[in-house]
């Protein structure tokens, strides 16, 4: 399938998953006990976070890929997910705050996982700049392949930052020991939530790889035009 | 409530933004496609000086 039919595949999908998770969030789920509706940006907040990590990881698979075998539709996707990745990772320093104002009585605060989150947000930051000064296709893709497998180790450092130290962030609510846990119409919403979070993610992806294959073609004709 | 709002829409401005940008960007560059193939066409149908 070519990358228009997947487009017209996980359109339709995309948005009924973003509809069902309105939905989900506002009326299915049931209200938090502690923290009240505040608590419902836990649908929007998490699944991000979820998929800007398996955006930087298909960042770092692409950016091995293109060191390995010096194809550039590996440096493509891995473009393709860096800028998707920021966007998400984007939301989760927006929303993180916005949800943290009301109940922590601050809007920030330097502990391990805000602090590594922000890093993690850096970096991709910069490897999309660094590709801004690279001219050359080959040697753009280079650098950033190992700037991309670098930056990966912020990562795990992230997820697993509220396990390692004490941090004024939550603790996990999925596979956090004993006292963690959530409400089952909670977990649904949630569930719902990232499937169409990661279908919007591969609807993205397709369409940002199509725009570089693009730039890549316009090269190829100009170069065409020029020797005649 | 007010949090909550701001949350979300931030959320989906940001989506259906970049989503409007890539649009916006993907129609500029087919725009250049289609010219560029033009003038290929027009160049290779252009009798060779002699």
């Amino acid at each position: 399938m070519g990358a228009r039919t997947w487009v017209r595949v996980l359109a339709g999908p995309a948005a009924a998953g973003i509809v069902a998770t309105m939905y989900g969030a506002f009326l299915w789920a049931p209200t938090e006990a502690t923290m009240g509706d505040i608590q419902r940006i836990f649908y929007v907040h998490v699944p991000s976070a979820w998929t800007s990590m398996v955006a930087f990881l298909i960042v770092f698979i692409g950016s091995v890929g293109y060191l390995i075998t010096k194809n550039l539709k590996w440096d493509r996707l891995a473009l393709a997910c860096a800028e998707i990745g920021t966007i998400f990772c984007t939301v989760v320093l927006i929303t993180g705050p916005i949800w943290a104002k009301p109940v922590w009585g601050i809007w920030w605060t330097w502990d391990a996982r805000l602090t590594t989150t922000l890093i993690l947000w850096l970096l991709y930051v910069s490897y999309l700049l660094l590709r801004d000064f690279l001219e050359e296709p080959a040697r753009r893709a280079t650098l950033s392949a190992v700037f991309g497998i670098f930056a990966f180790v912020d990562v795990p450092i992230v997820y697993f930052s509220i396990r390692l130290w004490r941090t004024q962030h939550p603790q996990p609510v999925l596979m956090g020991g004993e006292d963690s846990g959530l409400d089952p119409q909670m977990f649904q919403v949630l569930m719902l939530s990232w499937v169409a979070f990661s279908v919007l993610f591969a609807l993205l992806v397709m369409l940002r790889v199509r725009l570089e294959k693009s730039r890549e073609a316009i090269q190829q004709l100009r170069r065409e035009l020029m020797m005649g | 409530m007010q949090n909550l709002f701001w949350a979300y829409a931030v959320v989906w401005v940001l989506h259906v933004g970049y989503l409007v940008s890539l649009a916006m960007r993907q129609s500029d560059l087919d725009r250049e496609i289609a010219t560029l193939k033009a003038l290929i066409e027009e160049k290779n149908r252009a009798p060779v000086a002699q």
